[in-house]
This record gives structure tokens, C-alpha cells and sequence, in this order.
């Protein structure tokens, strides 16, 4: 085992539980949780199964097995980034139609009061 | 008698608020209408929630700030639940001058529109905005012109009436930056009719603009989009 892969492995296993400690703790809700602990599992793996990523590499005809670690981990980024605006875009939606509401039972609750 | 809401929409509007109301309160006086002034304080950070508090209206005071489209909308969802026939919206900055209020009721009686536009640019009288603002709106006239075959000269114009049918429509959607011309094409596209009447307009009272001239090019590439994006769904939810 050489240096750099037994940091791999401990940084990748501390990343897991620490995600595990999130969701344990509550701030982290399942279904976001499920991408992230692909993801880890998929470091983990890959961290203790060296010619792995020639082996995937290989399969998919990528030349160099950096480049496949690139574009696997920069798309994955790009899908979640995309689904975390829509889940914004939701939010924000929520958080328009619950002010306004509140707006509105306000001013009914101070004229019940008032009158 | 027709029951009337003005949608007063405020953001940070201290120095104006209570002349607009004030001005309000006149008109409707003078004009014996039958009309509610509700003030929408859009989580100003200044002092205009306490001013509201001691003037002669409904204020409904947002949690968050939710901006112009927001805020609007939230006016005109309390005209919608409590049954008023028609809503004026008039900025609360002082550019809607409240004497022009009877010129958008009598158009609006005369040609029955669902939505009564009015504009600075017909007979250019009064407040004319900037060059710079000037051509985006011109920009806008043929862009909305393109789409859905109507002439609106002053897109932007935030001092409108619209009656009962047409706040049942912006209940359930109302854009929410920059809101006036996209909400033009949603108009059109729901069957609305929809016309203009001459108005003045003055200068801002107090209190900044909600486009700088930096945001200038950002507001025409976002309504630009939202325009376009609201032309297709609203078109392609009538095609099946």
C-alpha cells in the first residue's frame, strides 16, 4: 500500500461517517444524502481497488484514467448543481406563497382585534 | 357602485408613502368611489411600516422581502379574497400622481377592458424617463408586438386597472421580478383584452429605483428571456 492510497482511504472513510453524523444529526434530509453516499462509496471503492480505474477506464476507451475521474466527477457536479437550483427554485416558490399568506392573516388578525 | 382596491406596493418608501396615501384618500373623496387603499410593505428596512400604522389604509406587512412581483401580487390576492370588482396599482414612490386615477376608471368604462394600461407615451406629456429608458421600452413595444400582435407604447408602466376576471388570473401567477411587461404577454396569451389611456406621470418622490442603469442590461437580457420563456408555456399549454 503506498502513502498516497492510505490517504485516500482514510479521507474518504472520514467523509462517509462524517455524512452519516449529518444525517444522523438530522441536517442532512435522506434524499440528498442518498447522492452523497454514492458518491463516497464510489471513493471508497476506488481507493482500495487501485487497477480499478484503469480497468473502468479501459472499458470506456478513455485513453488516460485521470481524464476519466474528470469528466465523471465534473459532470456529476453539474447534474447535482442543476438539481439544487431546481430544488431552490421550489423553495423560493414555498417561501413566496407563505409570506404572502402571512401578510394576509396578519392584517385579518389586527382588524379582528381592532374592531 | 364598483368596489375598488389600490394596490399601493412600498419598498423603503419613508419620504412618499403618506402623500401617495394622502393623495388616495382625496381622490377617492372627490370621486365619492367606493375603493380600499392597501398599502403592501415589502419588509422595508426603513421607517415606512411604522409610518403605515398611522395612516388611513390597510396595510399588509410581508415577513421577507419578496420584491415588486411579490409585493404586487400580495395586493392584489387581498382585492381577489374580498371580493372588489377592479384593482389600481400605484407605486408608492409618488410617480403615479393620484389625479390620473379617474382617466384609467372612465377609459376602462368606456372600452370594458380587462386590463387598462396607462401611458406616459401616447400623448408625451408630463415625466418622459430617461433616453436610455425610453429605448428599452420601444424595444419591449416590438418584442410584445411580435408575439401577440398588440401595440402597448409604455410596457413598463406599473399604473394599471384591471378588473375582477384579470386578478383571478395574476392570483395564480404573477412574474415576480420586473413583473410588467412579462405579465403583458401573459394577459394576452389568457385571452385578456387589453388597452391603453394617456396618463402623466411624475418624477420619483424619494427612495431609488429598482433598476440602476448597471442593472439596466440585465433587466433587458431577464425580461427578454422571461417574456419569451412565457410566450412558449403559455402556448404550448393551449395546443393539446
Amino acid at each position: 500500500m503506498t502513502k498516497i492510497q492510505a490517504i485516500a482511504i482514510i479521507s474518504s472513510l472520514l467523509f462517509l461517517f462524517y455524512i452519516g453524523r449529518l444525517i444522523y444529526k438530522g441536517k442532512l434530509r435522506e434524499e440528498y444524502a442518498i447522492m452523497w453516499i454514492i458518491c463516497t462509496l464510489v471513493l471508497v471503492l476506488f481507493s482500495f481497488w487501485r487497477s480499478g480505474l484503469e480497468t473502468v477506464s479501459a472499458l470506456f476507451g478513455v485513453y488516460a484514467p485521470p481524464n476519466m475521474v474528470f469528466i465523471g466527477a465534473i459532470f456529476a457536479i453539474l447534474i447535482y448543481l442543476l438539481h439544487l437550483s431546481v430544488v431552490v427554485s421550489r423553495l423560493q416558490e414555498q417561501n413566496k406563497a407563505l409570506a404572502q399568506e402571512i401578510a394576509l392573516l396578519k392584517q385579518k388578525s389586527d382588524q379582528k382585534n381592532a374592531g | 357602485m364598483y368596489r375598488i382596491a389600490f394596490v399601493v406596493p412600498a419598498y423603503n418608501e419613508k419620504e412618499s408613502i403618506a402623500a401617495v396615501v394622502g393623495d388616495l384618500n382625496t381622490i377617492i373623496k372627490e370621486n365619492q368611489l367606493s375603493a380600499e387603499i392597501v398599502v403592501v410593505n415589502d419588509c422595508s428596512t426603513d421607517s415606512t411600516g411604522s409610518i403605515l400604522d398611522t395612516l388611513p389604509c390597510i396595510a399588509l406587512n410581508l415577513p421577507v422581502n419578496l420584491g415588486i412581483g411579490g409585493a404586487v401580487q400580495t395586493g392584489f390576492k387581498y382585492a381577489f379574497e374580498n371580493g372588489f370588482d377592479f384593482a389600481i396599482q400605484i407605486d408608492g414612490d409618488g410617480q403615479h400622481p393620484a389625479g390620473e386615477i379617474p382617466k384609467l376608471i372612465k377609459a376602462q368604462q368606456l372600452n370594458s377592458w380587462n386590463i387598462t394600461i396607462g401611458s406616459r407615451f401616447i400623448e408625451k406629456t408630463g415625466f418622459q424617463s430617461s433616453l436610455l429608458r425610453r429605448t428599452g421600452i420601444n424595444y419591449f413595444r416590438h418584442l410584445i408586438w411580435l408575439l401577440v400582435r398588440v401595440t402597448v407604447t409604455d410596457s413598463t408602466s406599473g399604473f394599471r386597472l384591471i378588473d375582477r376576471k384579470t386578478l383571478q388570473a395574476v392570483c395564480d401567477y404573477y412574474p415576480d421580478e420586473y413583473p410588467e411587461p412579462e405579465a403583458i404577454i401573459l394577459f394576452c396569451k389568457s385571452n385578456l383584452s387589453l388597452g391603453e389611456t394617456p396618463v402623466n406621470m411624475r418624477e420619483r418622490m424619494g427612495g431609488v429605483s429598482s433598476i440602476g442603469r448597471r442593472a439596466s442590461v440585465y433587466y433587458m437580457f431577464k425580461v427578454t428571456l422571461s417574456i419569451l420563456f412565457t410566450y412558449i408555456k403559455t402556448s404550448s399549454k393551449k395546443a393539446p
